[in-house]
């Protein structure tokens, strides 16, 4: 399937644009018509991100029920972000990485001690990430808000014996991923500093978001 | 006052999970397909999930019981332990990085751990509509609704409904990442246990699985038993099936001890 496309929007015309440095999280809105493009800008680093109904914080981005709606598990050109309450939250309308993750979730202190060693519990990781932005934002998101999210440029294949690989490969420098916001959302981020396995390449980078407003 | 009071608590285990110790064994139940239910539950204790018919699905959520904030994590356990499906061995782990619950005994080798909720839009597309009004307790229930339900009588709302895992159905992915349902197998006879290792609030629901493609709502029956196992021992199984499982069990102990 191939669910490679360019998109026809200029950077010229951008609204704003947000470059997040490595590392740390975000939290912004974006508007009902409003395009925003996604770009990895140096390849290979993991955008972890979140979407909420911004005038109701308790409908949040649903995976399951996404994936299930879509009948499968990679989001990509055409894939319809949905929320808990079965509505459309942004659909993604262009794509030049083909392919992004939502099994993975965002790495935790917590796992960490699960998935590598006890000693890990200290690193910097995406967890800590949403609940300081949540904190400083103070919208009425906690903890209970935080679900399965979105991995932007991340590649975790299923096998067919039931296994779940971090792959890795299918982004690069400069490739991006657009969504149009289908109502007014908030847009949580972390931009992943996960270092204990490849799915930054062990280097993180940062991101940069471009926002578009509707054509009048 | 009665000498013996009667009390119908029928020993429905000894039909499907006759081989537990009797003496261990604190209570069990029948539910008919599309039913849901909820327990809390303490450390030690071990469900066992029998089907009792074919096209049998028990969508099963996890919460900690001294605070549901901490609560069954899809993703935190899947990428642990790099797996697509649940087996024998394997750990549901909450976000806190512990483990609220362990397969310790599986005769089907997979359970889905992705393929979600059926809710009220897709069951009445798929069966029609059949209400209570005109069928009354043979009206169809999704699993979503009942969810709601259970989760609900513990104080928890849809904002705090998370993805379940779906005991006795198998989906797979092909290579295009499409969801393929397994529509062969017969589950009539089958058994899975999960062992509580922390204190939990359960919630199940047996509607049908919303990736099933079989016509007609014909969801089958589950026999759930609940008898004292104990916490996991040293040797146990889960401990040394993966070193993460080793440590979300350890992560568990510990929060146990404190």
């Amino acid at each position: 399937m191939n669910t490679l496309k360019e998109s026809p929007l200029d950077v010229a015309t951008a609204a704003s644009r947000h470059r997040l440095p490595a590392g740390e999280p975000w939290l912004a809105e974006v508007k009902r018509g409003q395009t925003v493009r996604i770009v990895d800008l140096d390849g290979n680093q993991a955008a972890d991100i979140l979407f909420y109904n911004r005038h109701d914080p308790a409908e949040h981005y649903d995976a399951t029920g996404t994936m299930l709606a879509q009948g499968g598990i990679y989001l990509s050109t055409g894939s319809v972000l949905r929320s808990n309450a079965g509505n459309p939250l942004l659909t993604i309308v262009a794509d030049t990485c083909g392919r992004h993750d939502t099994l993975g979730g965002a790495c935790a202190a917590e796992s960490n001690t699960v998935r590598y060693a006890l000693q890990k519990k200290f690193m910097h990781s995406c967890r800590d990430n949403y609940l300081l932005a949540m904190a400083n934002a103070d919208v009425g998101l906690t903890k209970r808000d935080l679900g399965p999210n979105v991995n932007f440029f991340m590649n975790v294949p299923v096998t067919p014996e039931g296994g779940l690989q971090f792959a890795d490969g299918v982004s690069g420098p400069g490739k991006y991923v657009e969504l149009r916001a289908e109502m007014d959302v908030w847009m949580l981020v972390s931009n992943c500093p996960q270092l204990n396995n490849p799915c930054n390449a062990y280097n993180p980078t940062p991101v940069e978001f471009v926002f578009w407003d509707p054509v009048a | 006052m009665n000498d013996q009071p009667i009390v119908d608590a029928f020993p429905h285990w000894q039909r499907f999970a006759a081989d537990l110790p009797g003496d261990r064994v604190v209570w069990s139940e029948v539910l008919p397909g599309g039913a849901h239910w909820s327990w809390r539950l303490s450390r030690g204790t071990s469900l066992r999930f029998a089907a009792l018919d074919d096209r049998a699905n028990c969508s099963v959520v996890l919460y900690a019981a001294h605070d549901p904030l901490e609560r069954y994590n899809l993703p935190d356990s899947l990428k642990a332990q790099h797996t697509a499906h649940y087996t024998r061995g394997h750990t549901l782990m909450s976000d806190m990085g512990r483990s609220l619950a362990s397969f310790t005994h599986d005769t089907l080798g997979w359970h889905d751990p992705f393929g979600g909720l059926l809710d009220s839009t897709r069951m009445a597309q798929k069966y029609g509509e059949h209400r209570y009004e005109a069928h009354r307790n043979a009206m169809y229930r999704s699993g979503r609704d009942g969810l709601l339900v259970e989760i609900g009588k513990h104080g928890l709302t849809a904002r705090d409904l998370i993805a379940p895992v779906n005991l006795f159905s198998r989906v797979t992915v092909d290579p295009n990442g499409r969801f393929v349902f397994d529509d062969q197998r017969k589950t009539a006879g089958a058994s899975v246990e999960l062992r509580c290792d922390m204190d939990v609030i359960v919630a199940v629901s047996t509607a049908p699985h919303p990736l099933d493609p079989r016509p007609g709502y014909q969801p089958g029956k589950v026999g759930i038993a609940a008898w004292k196992s104990g916490a996991a021992p040293a040797d146990d199984y889960c401990r040394g099936f993966r070193p993460e499982c080793a440590r979300a069990l350890h992560n568990a102990d510990v929060f146990a001890l404190a």
